[in-house]
């Protein structure tokens, strides 16, 4: 007769081996590394929670440090490839093969073992994407998370940066894995379960907090003109004819400029209450001043950010706070909302084709994608209207039966026409694909795909690809905002021209912009201290940022 | 250093009636523009020192736009350029042309 329980009976068996090394849930430290010997298998699919933000360090230093002749050809699934310790176990053949998100600090050094033949790679996944399969055909049979605190019988606090782990130990405990968490102290009572006990079967008192990266912090110091200049464009030519409320923005200067020109330049065309009320997004320093201007009604967070934890304990109606105060960010929930909440994305790109196509992929590096792919395309199974995403999909198909035709979100890459180094954003030919040929990816890492992209903002204009009829209309609206970059150059100036008489390109002049507006006295504030400042000093900046 | 000089032709003469104006610093990245009235209101020369050899075709091409798109009629304009790219210039070329339309 068939045994229809072979998953829980192997999950008991590595209970049974983890807790003769364990007392009740909890496992010393000294003895972490045996702990792992014990309850792992060779070829197991393992999650080491590596967010965003959060990273679960100690575990990560332990799994290095098993013996390969024990532990070994592990199949990783997760989100980030962030520390050392996530690579160096395929150095050493504890783990083989690799299915991920997101690489940013470690992404030369993943392209070489790539190459080298270290790693076997999977996919490159968005953050969504990589979630889903943890439900279907990439479950994990052990997740080894990070938590603020727990307490004796295993409940986890997970406090602002609770990103992943929810989504994770979800997949893994009820799809019969074991799941073992680190915390930075045990204690009597949690300030609040993120994570019930019977979801969690081992912890350990790593004794110190998880490490966290700030990755949205932006200095307003570093804004340039021209960023200031495009912010305007976006806000003129975007954000107020389409009356975009809810909303995410990518992480880049240009973003954050458009954040700090809401309470001044926003103000001054009476978009206050109009626009940006709703937003899917990790906490920006950048959009305090916004926030304390009520520009604000809501914010959803993915994670959270160094520093901005008083601040969102002292905004509860504006975040996602829990009954200890504290902020409760939920990535797989944030990247649902952005995808089917919101109605525009705008962020930064390092490359973009003739077809739109975005890739941040130069050089020899596989830096992932994290959750730009998702935000940054249309949700085909949008089902609620709103006006800005009717009236894209009207400019998309004019002739199409209105109550058959399907809205479009706003996807908008805004940039410099050249960027850091002088590298021109627009370019022939991406590198993701020749990044692809020397791998042998079948699918060269594309950030945001050409047909998904609604409008591309440069110092030089506003290109609405929504407007556009063919390919070749295509091609010259994206080569008439790319400046004095190649691309720019070799424009079919007669077409551009007709294109710009269409309102297909719009020119700051076009939009009634002053280019004398484009001065950093634009900018609410101008400083780090400036935003601390504005937060009424709730907001604390990480030493790195203080040069005060 | 290097020094360019264009002289354009223009189709709209320059606004306002300042007879001076000066946007921008000489700085890393940046360019300073000194604008004067006293060419031909359908002329525009453009004096340009830059420290940064072989771009003379990328200058050509800015400056053109600029002589095309802008109300630049009649100005005489000295660029010091301290190694700007080439959206900067044409930020400030703009920003130069719009100050000297406004009143003093």
């Amino acid at each position: 007769m068939r045994d229809w329980n072979m998953k829980g009976r192997d999950r008991q068996a590595r209970l049974e081996a983890g807790r003769r090394l364990a007392s009740g849930k909890v496992v010393a430290a000294q003895d972490l590394v045996a702990f792992l010997e014990a309850v792992l298998r060779p070829g197991d699919r393992v999650c080491l929670e590596g967010d965003n933000q959060k990273q679960a360090d100690v575990l990560a230093k332990a799994l290095a440090k098993v013996d390969p002749a024990k532990v070994h050809d592990l199949h990783m699934v997760q989100s980030g490839v962030v520390l050392p310790e996530h690579l160096d176990i395929f150095e050493t053949g504890i783990a083989r093969r690799l299915d991920f998100s997101y690489s940013g600090p470690q992404s030369a050094r993943i392209a070489r073992m790539m190459f080298g033949g270290r790693i076997e790679l999977g996919a490159v996944h968005t953050y969504l994407e990589l979630f889903a399969r943890y439900f279907i055909d990439l479950t994990p049979q052990v997740a080894l998370i990070a938590a603020v605190s727990a307490d004796r019988a295993g409940n986890l606090y997970t406090g602002p940066n609770t990103e992943d782990t929810p989504t994770v130990v979800e997949a893994t405990s009820f799809g019969k894995g074991l799941v073992i968490a680190q915390v930075g102290e045990i204690v009597d009572q949690v300030p609040r379960v993120d994570i019930p006990a019977d979801q969690v079967h081992f912890v350990v008192n790593a004794q110190r907090p998880f490490y966290v990266e700030p990755l949205f912090t932006r200095d307003p110091a570093a804004i340039t003109e021209t960023q200031i200049l495009t912010a305007m464009l976006a806000i003129k030519g975007l954000y107020a004819p389409y009356g975009v409320r809810r909303l995410n923005h990518g992480i880049g200067f240009n973003t954050a400029a458009i954040e700090l020109l809401l309470p001044t330049y926003g103000e001054r065309l009476g978009l206050k209450g109009k626009v940006c009320t709703h937003w899917a997004l990790n906490p920006h320093p950048t959009l305090i001043p916004a926030i304390e201007s009520g520009w604000v009604e809501q914010i959803h967070c993915f994670g959270s950010e160094v520093g901005m934890e008083d601040y969102m304990r002292a905004r509860p109606d504006i975040f996602f706070t829990g009954p200890d105060g504290s902020l409760r960010s939920n990535r797989a929930f944030c990247q649902t909302a952005g995808l089917y909440a919101c109605d525009m994305f705008i962020g930064s790109t390092l490359q973009i084709d003739l077809a739109g196509n975005s890739s941040t992929i130069t050089g020899s590096r596989v830096a992932g994608f994290g959750g730009a792919p998702n935000m940054g395309s249309d949700a085909r199974g949008r089902r609620h209207p709103s006006a800005p995403w009717l009236r894209a999909g009207q400019e998309a198909d004019p002739t199409g039966a209105p109550a058959l035709r399907r809205g479009r979100k706003l996807v908008i890459q805004i940039g410099e026409t050249f960027g850091d180094g002088n590298a021109p954003m627009f370019v022939e030919r991406l590198s993701a694909l020749d990044l692809a040929d020397k791998l042998d990816l079948d699918l060269a890492p594309v950030m945001v795909y050409g047909d998904d992209v609604t409008h591309i903002v440069t110092e030089e204009g506003v290109a609405n690809l929504l407007l556009c009829r063919d390919k070749d209309e295509r091609e010259q609206a994206i080569r008439g905002v790319a400046g004095y970059t190649e691309v720019g150059r070799a424009r079919d100036r007669k077409m551009v021209e007709r294109l710009r008489e269409r309102k297909v390109i719009q020119r700051p002049e076009d939009l009634g912009i002053d280019p004398l507006d484009a001065d950093r006295s634009l900018l609410v504030a101008r400083s780090i201290k400036d935003l601390m400042i504005a937060s009424g000093g709730l907001y604390r900046p990480p030493s790195r940022f203080r040069n005060w | 250093m290097e020094n360019l000089r264009y002289e354009l032709s223009t189709t709209t003469p320059a606004g306002g009636t300042r007879a001076v104006a000066l946007v921008g610093v000489v700085a890393s990245g940046n360019l300073e523009v000194l604008l004067e009235r006293g060419e031909a209101p359908d002329r525009c020369v453009i004096d340009i020192a830059t420290p940064a050899h072989g771009f003379a075709d990328l200058w050509q091409a800015v400056t053109a736009d600029f002589a095309a798109r802008s109300a630049a009629g009649g100005l005489r304009i000295t660029v010091n350029d301290g190694g700007a790219r080439p959206d900067t210039v044409a930020l400030r070329l703009a920003q130069g042309v719009r100050l000297m339309e406004k009143p003093e």
